[in-house]
């Protein structure tokens, strides 16, 4: 067994069954110096508290559950070691931006909804061959960095143009539509420029990197919505 | 307690739980074919297991190399240590190719050939390249890309919704009742075909690749209604698990050249498996491992060895294996380029499950009596398709294929049959946990007892196995399953009660580990994952045979007369050598 440290939390708490609002509520925990920010929480949830709430399930970084937000910062809290936050104790609170339903579980409804409006599925007008479509490897490489995307939320979440105005699409909704507009395979590409080429799409985007930052696939976000720019602009000409 | 109680009452004709490769796949093919289908599932369907697979879908395409569906069907019976059945098997190979057009159609973002095919890799046990994969995120966009399908297809989710218990009677499937996370309250789902597609259940084992989801509740559901459980003892452990997390480091690493190492520095597979090397299947190389950790030779004399990559480059750890470099470093803070990673065996792939024919039908007993309106998929069924032991990247294809597979089936069933008659008492068995969880006064805590049974499974029915070791967690699960009646949680309300979920999943841990350990105990033989130090052979004549096991109130008992099928004049079973 490793040795043990102890280590300050105070996590934002909120009971819609008690609270009028939010409140820390602080603990102290014992866990081993390597532990990751869920190592905490399950570490509380079992041994202190099994009223805390959050989302987990893969513990690997790909399945989007454990987005929250960390000493200010968004992060994964399944990847991320406790040392990241050195000498400091932690402060554990909900992604922002969204209502929150119990303590770190923030109701992602809108943030799924607006994925459902940018049409995220490949659409065809061309007849399907019988085996594959031919895609060249450069042609895939147009798409596979923003295939990762895990649709955590941290990047709409940390997004002040999204805290401004809750009908803008946000990143990650962009980011999905140019995953399909720039699918070789697909057909649809104009249909779906209109519906990002608004005031609510891409045009609210200020380029202003938080998405980047915030993201934990380290996708190139403010890259690609620039790109959408251009070919809506393209295509407005 | 009458159905008006419930807070919501649902009837629908098709209801799946679970929204992962398998559940996914039926719930598309049924909306496509103008039915009425529903899916519940406890995590939002993209965090669905699923999404973790890096490696690949396997199908013989040949698209890179000389294959076959004769090829890929023997490779898998090979793999399967002959326990897996070659109708099924048959079926699968020839659906597996339009598996993947039917994935490739719908928009998944393969990796190419150079002249625009779908890519395909080698893989472990296959003997031609026949992974298809999307770098190493081949899971994710799978599951994402059908996702997006069902949205398109209107198929209707209840997400956060986490199934408490089934409503079987008279062998006939009547439905579910749920609990809504969110917002608390039980729910009751009228239908006339129900699909248990909840997906793997490693988490009853402590070093586990399996996600936190990953609790086999449909299979505790299952023992509850008196039905069996088939080929519970097989559960493969990978070489290859980041070392105390038990996070996969997908063997694509191994696949590129990487060494494995003990304490003093050897490529110790070399007294294992002298030709294949790092290369030999998944259970050789565990079984090495855990040899070299249990005779003092793991790193340190901890219960790791390493994996080393360093000789590949830099370059090419990045570009071909960017994830397992940045889990390791994420975990571990061990950077791959320039030092080796502490790696253990986990629990990873259950073989075993909820048993089901060719047309993923339930079954009840040996002779194949099907439960009317109940089907399984994917990885929480047997067909059997991995038998002893499934080969990487088979399993992914399996929850697809077999899922489409009985999306078909469904939809014309549905077709043909009123809804049964609904149960007299249908919230009775989900409201009589809740209420013993809430109103409990007892002391136990299930997250004690949940890791008092995650140890002992790994300490007692890993790896290796022996009847002294198994006699002993027998009698520990026994006493882990009395103190359970005395849980109580400390969260005592509605909304998003992790409290209340984890309870009763750790009921369904305790529940099917017992089967583990039973058929474990009965089948004196080694056969594929299944390891015996006491019986280290693999014995035809007596174990040639599938297990079904049932949970009476005199504990489990056990059945072996269900027959493998075999094409003798074809596959007849061979010695398993690589
Ligand atoms: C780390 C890792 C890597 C892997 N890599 C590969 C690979 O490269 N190739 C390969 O072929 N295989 C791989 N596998 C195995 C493969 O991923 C799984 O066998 C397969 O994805 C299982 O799919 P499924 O649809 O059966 O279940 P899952 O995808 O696990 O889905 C289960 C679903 O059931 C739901 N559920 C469970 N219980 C309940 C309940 N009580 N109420 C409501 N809903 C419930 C969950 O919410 C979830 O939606 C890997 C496995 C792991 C762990
Ligand atoms: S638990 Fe899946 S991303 Fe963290």
């Amino acid at each position: 067994m490793d040795e043990q440290t102890n280590v300050k939390v105070k996590i934002l708490r909120y009971n819609p069954e008690k609270d009028k609002k939010p409140f820390w509520q602080p603990y102290e925990v014992k866990i081993e110096p390597d532990a990751t920010i869920l190592d905490i929480l399950n570490e509380i949830r079992w041994k202190l508290d099994g009223t805390l709430a959050f989302r987990r399930s893969c513990r690997s970084a790909i399945c989007g559950s454990c987005a929250m937000k960390v000493n200010g910062r968004n992060i994964l809290a399944c990847e991320t070691p406790m040392h990241r936050f050195k000498g400091r104790g932690l402060k554990i609170e909900p992604l922002p931006g969204f209502r929150i339903i119990k303590d770190l579980v923030v109701d992602l409804d809108s943030f799924f909804e607006k994925m459902n409006r940018v049409r995220p599925y490949l659409l065809l007008d061309k007849p399907i061959p019988d085996k594959e479509f031919i895609q060249s490897p450069e042609e895939f490489e147009e798409i596979r960095e923003v295939c990762i995307c895990i649709l955590c939320g941290a990047c709409t979440s940390s997004c002040p143009s999204v805290w401004s105005n809750e009908e803008y699409l946000g990143p990650a909704a962009l980011l999905k539509a140019y995953r399909f507009i720039f699918d070789s395979r697909d057909d649809a590409a104009d249909e779906r420029i209109d519906i990002v080429n608004d005031k609510n799409g891409i045009w609210r985007c200020h380029t202003i990197f938080n998405c980047m930052e915030a993201c934990p696939k380290h996708i190139k976000i403010t890259e690609y919505l620039s790109r959408l720019k251009v070919k809506a602009v393209e295509n407005s000409i | 307690m009458k159905i008006e109680e419930a807070k919501k009452f649902h009837k629908i004709d098709t209801v799946v739980i679970g929204a992962g490769l398998a559940g996914l796949g039926a719930a598309l093919e049924i909306a496509k074919g103008g039915g009425e289908v529903a899916v519940l599932t406890k995590v939002y369907p993209t965090r669905s297991h699923s999404g973790s697979a890096q490696g690949g879908i396997a199908a013989s395409l040949a698209n890179v190399a000389e294959d076959s569906e004769e090829m890929h069907m023997f490779d898998t019976i090979k793999g399967s240590d002959y326990l897996g059945d070659q109708d099924v098997i048959e079926l699968f190979v020839a659906e597996a190719k339009k598996t993947v057009y039917w994935f490739e159609h719908m928009g998944v973002p393969f990796s190419r050939t150079e002249d625009g095919r779908i890519n395909q890799r080698a893989f472990g046990g296959h003997s031609s390249p026949r992974a298809c994969f999307s770098a190493d995120i081949t899971g994710h966009v799978l599951l994402h890309t059908l996702y997006e399908q069902c949205l398109k297809h209107n198929v209707h989710f209840f997400n956060e919704f986490q199934v408490f218990s089934l409503l079987i009677e008279d062998d006939i499937s009547r439905g579910v009742v749920a609990w809504d996370i969110r917002n608390g309250g039980l729910h009751i789902f009228h239908s006339k075909a129900l699909l248990l597609a909840t997906g793997g259940y490693g988490r009853a084992f402590k070093i586990t690749s399996n996600a936190f989801a990953n609790t086999g509740d449909s299979l505790s559901l299952i023992l509850e209604n008196g039905l069996p459980l088939e080929d519970m003892e097989f559960v493969q452990f990978h070489p290859t698990g980041l070392y105390k997390h038990g996070i996969l480091l997908s063997e694509a690493a191994r696949g590129e050249g990487a060494y494995l190492t003990n304490d003093k520095g050897e490529r110790f597979m070399e007294k294992y498996a002298p030709q294949k090397m790092e290369l030999a299947p998944r259970d050789v190389i565990s079984r090495a491992e855990q040899t070299e950790i249990n005779e003092g030779r793991g790193i340190a004399g901890k219960a790791y060895v390493h994996l080393d990559m360093r000789h590949l480059g830099k370059e090419k750890i990045m570009e071909r294996l960017p994830q397992v470099w940045e889990l390791a470093f994420n975990y571990l803070e061990v950077d791959g380029t320039k030092a080796p990673i502490p790696i253990q065996p986990a629990a990873h792939y259950s073989m075993g499950g909820i048993p089901a024919n060719i047309k993923t039908e339930v079954i009840k007993d040996a002779a194949g009596t099907v439960v009317t309106g109940l089907y399984a998929a994917g990885e929480a069924a047997c067909l059997s398709l991995h038998g002893a032991n499934r080969l990487g990247t088979n399993s992914v294809q399996g929850a697809a294929t077999f899922g489409r597979i009985s999306g078909t089936n469904i939809l014309e069933f549905i077709k043909t049959v009123n809804y049964p008659k609904m149960v007299a008492n249908p919230l009775e068995r989900a409201q009589r946990k809740i209420d013993s969880f809430m109103t409990n006064k007892g002391k136990e805590k299930h997250a004690l007892i949940r890791e008092e049974l995650q140890e002992n499974m790994t300490g007692h029915v890993g790896v290796f196995r022996n009847e002294t070791d198994m006699l002993k967690l027998k009698k520990i699960i026994k006493d882990l399953l009395e103190r359970f009646k005395e849980v109580s949680i400390d969260d005592k309300g509605s909304a998003f009660n992790l409290d209340l979920l984890e309870a009763f999943e750790v009921g369904s841990l305790l529940n099917f580990s017992e089967v583990i350990v039973e058929g474990a105990l009965a089948r004196k033989e080694s056969r594929g994952a299944h390891y015996r130090t006491d019986f280290p052979k693999r014995d035809d004549k007596k174990w040639l045979k599938h297990t079904l096991a049932w949970k009476t109130d005199k504990g489990v008992k056990l059945d072996f007369s269900r027959n493998v099928t075999i094409y003798m004049d074809r596959y007849p079973p061979l010695e398993r050598k690589y």
